[in-house]
């Protein structure tokens, strides 16, 4: 049964590894079906997770946290839709500037008010987010062979914004799918020209598409520096905001597929730090750089249409402008 | 970038709305310093005594200067096509590396062989890793903008393989290859100008910053001057009037990101074969995303891009000193500045030529 053990380990820290990416992911999805690029999920990200960590040091809680992340990376997420949709800027231009702001603030906030090189005091107690245990753990482990263990392992244990992403996935995926504010989101990504003739308001519905996709990236920012870690790194997110955008790519603009993206890439971030040092027979020390690149490496192939084909949204990256 | 709908002089559209953009930016940074708790005048007094109150400093400056030419450069060239290259820094860390390829074969060559040859590495390198993306969004309509972002991580992933795995000094625990032969390294400037009779302070300085000068009119000449630069403006402006003019939009993207990955390769010219003499990891250290910033603001035209290179070049050494006086403004204040100038001088431009188009209307009635 150790073997077993083995896999539920690497799957509990798959399920911890996915959480940011499948938080950003789900951001950068309603940005792009609402067709305004979003590169900017690092920084926005990377803003959440300082001022979470911040806010969770002076007030003591984690939910205060989770609170001044999001408003901090909506904040961003604002000024990327001011930037994109109101002065029709160019969306990559804005998302570069959002990820070097955030870079720039983080690291001069961080080391101005706590002098540690960047890195915010330790979070304690009630100030970070404990593992939540889901009922029956135990229980399970005990009684149903294989299940219980990995429900006990995986499934159960981890910080509560983890679970609400699990729910950001479902609200995401059936919300864009099945109401009409996503259609009018997903046409609006696809023909705004159709979606103003129906007298809706296009920067309404993109501005509220990039405000969601902010307040996801808050989640994925708090839950990487109060969930996962007990504070502030700076540029703790090291890169998983690109991540999530090829998990978006990969999965061709859909929720529960890019979901799965995530969850791929999270296999493989996990694989790379246990395999790190180890000897495999045949194959020798492995090349733990060629895990950590796979997900980059398999975007640029699914995006050459070497396998499969990238369709994004029609319109994605155009500023909207009446026709007069 | 964007298509604002306002008719503005050359003068102001040239200089004017990059200059209010500037100060607004170095507004915003003086209030992250208020917002600190230090005074933005002193620490303005500071930066400048820092980066242009001494020989030294000013040697300082115009090494970190010539990182900034290379990378907005890069950025510049391939804007004239309409492509937007967000991957110097992992082209340039292709450049470092084949740079220390060449080197290792090199070092029996004389200098005046093989330190033009090592550049030439260096060139190819970048040339080769911008030419992939170039190529795939030509002929295999992916888009530039993603393919550049992930090789970038691509690219600093096998670096730290490479230096860690194959091309690692022996023996030393920091990822970093052996010091390169002395003939295949560039002069430091105090040394080339010894002869001159001119006594400089030894800084980091050195022959790269020529190079910079060389590669700015090299630009200019090919942008504005050439048949090639012609059809890079072409594509840019319209693809499908480049086409029925008989110019192939596929191949201009291919030469134009080949060419704006060798400039980010002069990077790792002036880092690797000028400064540090060996390839380190991380030695890119942010400069290719400043390049952004440096090219937004200099309107991709080579005198623009000098100048905004300096200015950086001003930014990066005087916050270098700044920070040793004033520990709370550490230089990440360098890429707020950066991250700021590209907000306003790239996404937010059409609010800025609105804001100086009413300005001069003002002054126009007044006047």
């Amino acid at each position: 049964m150790e073997w077993l053990q083995t896999i539920a380990v690497v799957l509990d820290s798959t399920v911890r590894l996915s959480v940011p990416l499948i938080c950003a992911a789900m951001a950068g999805l309603w940005s792009e079906r609402a067709g305004v690029v979003d590169i900017g999920l690092e920084g926005k990200m990377l803003i959440a997770a300082f001022a979470a960590a911040v806010a969770a040091l002076v007030t003591g809680s984690a939910w205060a946290g989770l609170g001044a992340g999001i408003a901090a990376s909506v904040l961003f997420s604002l000024l990327h839709g001011f930037a994109s949709i109101t002065w029709r800027g160019n969306q990559i231009v804005s998302g570069v500037a959002i990820n070097m702001l955030a870079v720039g603030l983080t690291a001069i906030l961080g080391n101005a008010w706590y002098g540690q090189g960047g890195r915010t005091p330790a979070l304690e107690g009630a100030a970070r987010f404990g593992d939540v245990r889901l009922p029956f753990g135990p229980w399970a482990r005990e009684h149903v062979p294989v299940l219980g263990l990995l429900y006990d392992e995986v499934v159960s244990g981890h910080g509560a914004p983890a679970y609400l992403a699990l729910a950001a996935v479902i609200a995401t995926a059936w919300v864009l799918k099945r109401t009409r504010f996503g259609l009018r989101i997903r046409a609006v990504g696809e023909n705004p020209a159709a979606v103003d003739t129906a007298g809706i308001s296009v920067a309404g519905l993109r501005y509220a598409a990039v405000a969601i996709g902010g307040l996801l990236c808050g989640l994925g920012g708090t839950y990487l520096a109060v969930a996962q870690s007990a504070g502030f790194i700076p540029q703790m997110t090291a890169g998983r905001g690109f991540i999530a955008l090829a998990a978006v790519i990969f999965a061709n603009w859909r929720a529960w597929p890019a979901f799965g993206a995530c969850l791929l890439f999270g296999v493989l971030d996990a694989l790379a730090i246990r395999l790190q040092g180890v000897t495999l027979p045949g194959i020798g020390l492995v090349p733990v750089e060629a895990i950590q690149a796979l997900p980059y490496v398999m975007t640029i192939v699914l995006l050459a249409g070497f396998i499969g084909k990238a369709t994004p949204p029609k319109a994605s990256g155009l500023p909207y402008v009446k026709e007069r | 970038m964007s298509a604002a709908p306002v008719d503005l002089p050359r003068w102001a559209d040239t200089a004017l709305v990059p200059l209010v953009s500037v100060a607004a930016a170095l507004l915003v940074a003086g209030l992250v310093v208020v917002g600190i708790g230090e005074s933005p005048l002193e620490a303005t007094a500071l930066l400048l005594r820092g980066s242009l109150g001494s020989a030294e400093g000013i040697g300082f400056t115009l090494y970190y200067t010539t990182n900034f030419i290379f990378t907005g450069l890069a950025v510049a060239v391939a804007y004239h096509a309409g492509l937007f290259n967000i991957g110097g820094e992992g082209q340039a860390t292709i450049a470092g590396l084949c740079a220390a390829l060449a080197c290792t074969v090199l070092g029996a060559l004389p200098g005046f062989l093989a330190a033009p040859l090592a550049i030439l590495a260096a060139a190819a390198g970048g040339a080769l890793y911008g030419f992939i993306p170039g190529w795939l969004q030509a002929r295999r309509g992916s888009h530039v903008v993603i393919t550049t972002i992930m090789l970038n991580f691509v690219a600093a992933t096998l670096i730290v393989y490479l230096l860690r795995e194959v091309m690692g000094k022996a023996g030393s625990m920091q990822p970093e290859t052996p010091d390169f032969p002395a003939s295949a390294v560039l002069l430091p400037m105090h040394k080339l100008l010894a002869p001159l009779g001119l006594k400089l302070p030894a800084t980091p300085l050195n022959s790269a910053f020529l190079l910079a000068l060389a590669a700015l009119a090299a630009v200019w000449l090919l942008i504005w001057r050439t048949r090639l630069g012609y059809a890079i403006r072409t594509v840019g402006a319209n693809p499908h009037a480049a086409a029925y003019a008989g110019i192939s939009p596929a191949r201009i993207t291919m030469v134009a990101m080949a060419i704006s990955g060798a400039l980010a390769g002069g990077l790792a010219v002036n880092e690797a074969l000028g400064v540090q003499h060996r390839l380190v990891l991380d030695f890119t250290a942010g400069y290719g995303f400043v390049g952004i910033a440096v090219a937004l603001m200099g309107r991709a035209h080579p005198v623009g891009v000098g100048l905004a290179a300096l200015l950086f070049g001003i930014l990066y050494q005087g916050g270098a000193e700044l920070s040793f006086d004033k520990p709370a403004i550490t230089r990440d204040m360098v890429v707020v500045i950066g991250g700021v100038l590209i907000l306003f001088a790239g996404a937010l431009d059409g609010l800025f030529r609105r804001a100086v188009a009413v300005l001069l209307r003002v002054g126009r009635r007044t006047g």
